[in-house]
């Protein structure tokens, strides 16, 4: 077997990105011999190829894993991990600039070091990638193969020129930046989730176009590293999917952080004139010009499905939804499956994890578990942070459901009072006639631990109605929670019942 | 034209009328005053209505609306000669009847829409404003009430009449609706559509009735589902009620429409009519202020009023002012803000037919603390008490705004003597167009 290529990282090369190298893709890895027919062929070795790979392995089925480039994928490399690590040193710069408003007295300068965030960013991606490394993989008994996966036949793979069979294959090729279709852009350059954690300064004027979670929480850190920011977004409000009060706080946070927020608003064209990026706008008939040292493109992604012999195989897709699924997460060819971002629309880590589980237990063990059944929290991760689950009011409505919105503003809680993190609110849906939690939505500083107690009660089928009875922890941001489900319990006070309850007192 | 009765000259101060005069006595004096901006802003060649009192101010279509519903008003009051009223209402439909509408960047409008801003004198479009369906809705809500109230068998008003139903039967509704679903914000001649369409709960309700109502070119049955699908029902503070953080919102389209005891199929599921629903949202207001989580000066379950009002802005105030984030002319709500310590005194006047106790105990509380909210006897669009100027009094704002006029004189009368609820409860359009959104019950 060949050693394959190891793919360039263009992150300083530091002890840190040794490791993290050691771990995803080792410069002098040989690839296994094959040896007869694999139960299950993984392609792909993000978040849902590893989680296949390994529970497949640990039930006793001979796994092979393919992967072109690192281990982890998208969440490890250049997503979540190292995003969080820098919202994280962001954050501190905006509280250090701030601290007056905690009656601490404030550093008389506050002097970014990126380079120095963006090193402790490293570390922790290297430290986390312990966890993904290939010497787990193969101590968990998985073979992983490095290189392009290309499918030649209805139940045969060839990588790095050898020829791998299986009886059931699962493609977890993940998803890509989508580059949008500005003339001039691709000419001037830009940046994405793929090269901007390989920033070693940041750059002075920086353009964000796309008002998804990946550009609003770059957007809003970059600005907090010092970068005069500007963010561009074609809808007339950020996070199209989430409740309009959520994406309102939003924008109202990111103009707060200095942001230039310019919504309902496309870039046309980009120029280069000495050295500097000209972006021409559009907003309706009015037209402007940015002039900025870097682009950030965060308008989408697209699933990775070039190159993988697909029609070979037997299975339908396209270049938009990526892979064609059943509820199953079969694809056209029922022996070959599909999990995470190279088919689903919620491209997040979480989904990616829970679809490679069902798809372990359909294709390995006959089971019948359905994607549609599962509840899936999201979170984008500024700051607030924005959380949801379930179903928004909108869907309800258009499903006929009668809704009911319990609301809470934080600034009804005592301990957002108490950490002057009252920007925000959780509001809780139930079905109108009985107490069964729809979905909810919570902005928070941190909304994404909140929305996990309502995602428990969802999946349990715990009404609003029994939250109320449990006791939270005073003080607490989740307390929320209890507050709504309190709202809901006076609810139940009709007048009928207040007026007998008012005869037993007086009794 | 002549106006009859009180003259500037004799109103009251504010400071005057939070003194133990009676309700009728301040009311009278709000109300006349207010109505007086009418007299004041208007071309009396077109019968166009400048949009605030500044300098240069070029006309808004909905003050025109406001200014044609408040001259049955004056009227009633004896503060107009029908004849002058008429005159007045004349000139002014004949001008939307004769305005350019081919849409061009200088038209007043197209489509039998209007662009939001006129030039004062000839008309036509200003400030690349957009072709607005919502401040048409608020004009054409004028015209139907100026046919309503001018109903004599003279040639002026059955005139009147005529144009009045022309313009409301050119209005090309089904145009403005987007595909199956709610109806666009606006269009501009540079760029087409805007790419907002009216959804969440609104002041728009008088717009989709206009636009649900048209024996000429309505909107599609779905189009009224399609909008309140976007509405929410929420819990907050303990009431129940359909949420919109500004109080204009719930407090437009009943300036013009009776909405007490008839309810469409989403009032029916919730046991509730907008009427309740705006009371309910005048409580969230005293609630909201009683809490005042941002800490601002003045509020109180007394003192409140978060609405669409001009505001201060940064570079306008005293540099000890200037670090703090002001919004200027925003549409100020609750709980999430934008919320930068600016009210509107007019606010509460307009929740006087919803929740009149707690409105004249704020209209009383606000004009004693306050006083300097009220310029010319009239209410300024809004005040600040955080923001105050070396003799201590709050900010306010320059001048005056014809909506907050138009809708003071209107809430009052209706409180009083239900004038305009009665007039459109008669107007077939309105009639229809509730019924095709659904609503059912009480008057209708």
């Amino acid at each position: 077997m060949s050693a394959t290529a190891l793919a360039p990282s263009g992150s300083p090369q530091d002890a840190s990105e040794s490791e993290r190298l050691r771990n995803v893709h080792p410069l002098a890895w040989q690839n296994p011999t094959p040896h007869g027919r694999y139960h299950l062929l993984v392609i792909g070795a993000g978040t849902a190829g590893l989680v296949a790979a390994h529970a497949a392995a640990a039930l006793g089925a001979k796994v092979a894993l393919i992967e072109r480039q690192w281990l982890g994928g998208d969440c490890l490399n250049v997503g979540c991990v190292p995003s969080k690590a820098i919202l994280r040193s962001a954050r501190l710069y905006a509280e250090m600039r701030s601290a007056k408003h905690y009656g601490v007295q404030a550093p008389a300068e506050v002097s970014v070091d990126f380079a120095a965030a963006m090193a402790r960013m490293r570390s922790i991606r290297a430290r986390i990638s312990r966890a993904d490394s290939v010497a787990r993989l193969v101590a968990a008994g998985v073979e992983v193969f490095f290189g392009a996966a290309e499918f030649n036949g209805r139940d045969s793979v060839t990588v790095a020129g050898t020829t791998l069979h299986f009886k059931k294959a699962l493609i977890a090729s993940g998803a890509g930046p989508e580059t949008p279709d500005i003339p001039g852009l691709v000419d001037a350059g830009f940046l994405t989730n793929e090269n901007i954690f390989d920033l070693t300064e940041p750059p002075r004027r920086l353009l964000v176009i796309g008002g998804g979670p990946l550009g609003c929480e770059l957007a809003q850190a970059f600005a907090r590293f010092g970068c005069q920011c500007t963010i561009v977004q074609k809808l007339p409000l950020f996070l199209p999917k989430e409740e309009r009060d959520a994406a309102q706080l939003l924008a109202d946070a990111l103009a707060a952080d200095g942001i230039e927020v310019r919504l309902n608003t496309e870039a046309m064209a980009v120029t280069v004139k000495a050295g500097a990026k000209h972006v021409d706008l559009r907003s309706d008939d009015y037209q402007s010009t940015v002039v900025v040292d870097a682009i950030l493109v965060g308008t989408g992604r697209v699933p990775n499905v070039a190159g993988l012999g697909l029609s070979a195989a037997g299975v339908t897709f396209d270049a938009e939804r990526g892979i064609h699924v059943n509820d199953f997460l079969q694809s056209s060819n029922r022996h070959i499956y599909a999990a995470g971002d190279v088919c689903l629309p919620h491209k997040f880590t979480h989904t990616a994890d829970a679809s490679a589980r069902i798809v372990v237990r359909n294709a390995l063990f006959m089971g019948r578990q359905r994607l549609s059944a599962l509840t899936i929290p999201w979170c984008t991760y500024t700051d607030p942070e924005i959380a949801h689950v379930g179903l928004y009011v909108r869907q309800a409505n258009d499903q006929k459901i009668q809704v009911r919105t319990f609301t809470i503003p934080l600034h009804e809680v005592d301990r957002a009072i108490a950490d002057g993190e009252e920007t925000g609110f959780v509001k809780i849906h139930i079905r109108a006639g009985s107490d069964r939690i729809l979905g909810a939505t919570v902005v928070a500083r941190h909304a994404g631990e909140m929305i996990n107690e309502i995602t428990l009660a969802m999946v349990a089928g715990i009404g609003l109605g029994k939250l109320s009875s449990v006791i939270h922890a005073y003080p607490t941001q989740a307390e929320a929670i209890k507050k709504a489900a309190d709202a809901y319990q006076r609810t139940r006070l009709t007048p009928w019942l207040r007026a007998w309850l008012r005869r037993w007192l007086a009794w | 034209m002549s106006a009859v009765g009180a003259d500037a000259d004799d109103r009251v101060s504010a400071s005057t009328l939070a003194a133990p005069v009676s309700d009728a006595v301040l009311l009278d004096a709000l109300q006349r005053a207010a109505f007086d901006y009418f007299l004041q802003a208007v071309n009396p060649h077109n019968g166009l209505v400048a949009d605030t009192s500044r300098a240069q101010s070029p006309c808004s279509i909905a003050v025109v609306g406001f200014a044609l519903s408040v001259y049955p008003v004056a009227v009633a009051h004896g503060w107009m000669l029908r004849a002058d009223a008429v005159a007045r209402t004349l000139l002014t439909l004949r001008f939307f009847r004769d305005s350019d509408q081919r849409g061009g960047e200088q038209s007043s409008g197209c489509h039998g829409f209007y662009f939001h801003f006129l030039d004062l004198r000839t008309g036509a479009r200003v400030w690349r404003s957009e072709l607005s369906m919502i401040d048409t809705a608020l004009l054409l809500a004028g015209v139907l009430t100026a046919a309503a109230f001018f109903d004599a068998d003279s040639a002026d008003e059955n005139e009147l009449r005529q144009i009045a139903d022309a313009l409301y039967r050119r209005v090309d509704w089904r145009w403005a609706q987007q595909d199956g679903g709610s109806i666009r914000h606006g269009w501009k001649p540079e760029s087409g559509f805007l790419h907002y369409c009216w959804d969440g709960y609104s002041e728009a309700i008088m717009l989709y009735v206009l636009a649900l109502g048209s024996p000429t070119h309505p909107v599609t049955s779905d189009c009224y589902r399609a909008w309140t699908a976007t509405y929410q029902w929420e819990n907050l503070y303990g009431y129940e009620f359909l949420y919109a953080g500004p109080l204009f919102v719930h407090q437009f389209s009943q300036a013009w429409i009776d909405l007490r005891g008839i309810r469409d199929g989403f009032m029916r599921s919730k046991d509730c009519d907008y009427f309740e629903n705006s009371l309910r949202a005048t409580e969230v207001q005293r609630e909201y202020a009683r809490r005042n989580p941002l800490g601002w000066v003045g509020y109180d379950e007394d003192c409140w009023g978060l609405t669409a009002c001009d505001g201060p802005q940064a570079e306008q105030l005293a540099l000890c002012y200037r670090q703090g984030r002001w919004f200027g002319y925003a549409a100020r709500g609750l709980p999430y803000g934008p919320d930068d310590g600016t009210l509107s005194g007019w606010a509460a006047a307009a929740a006087l037919p919803f929740a009149p106790t707690c409105a004249l105990r704020a209209m009383r509380t606000m004009l004693a603390r306050y006083p300097e909210m009220l310029t010319a006897g009239r209410y300024a669009s809004s005040f600040n008490p955080t923001l105050r100027d070396t003799d201590g009094n709050a900010w306010v704002s320059a001048g005056h705004y014809g909506l907050d006029q138009g809708i003071v004189v209107m809430m009052i009368e209706n409180w009083r003597s239900g004038l305009h609820w009665q007039l459109l409860r008669d107007c077939p359009y309105i009639g229809n167009g509730l019924r095709r959104a659904g609503f059912r019950g009480g008057w209708l």
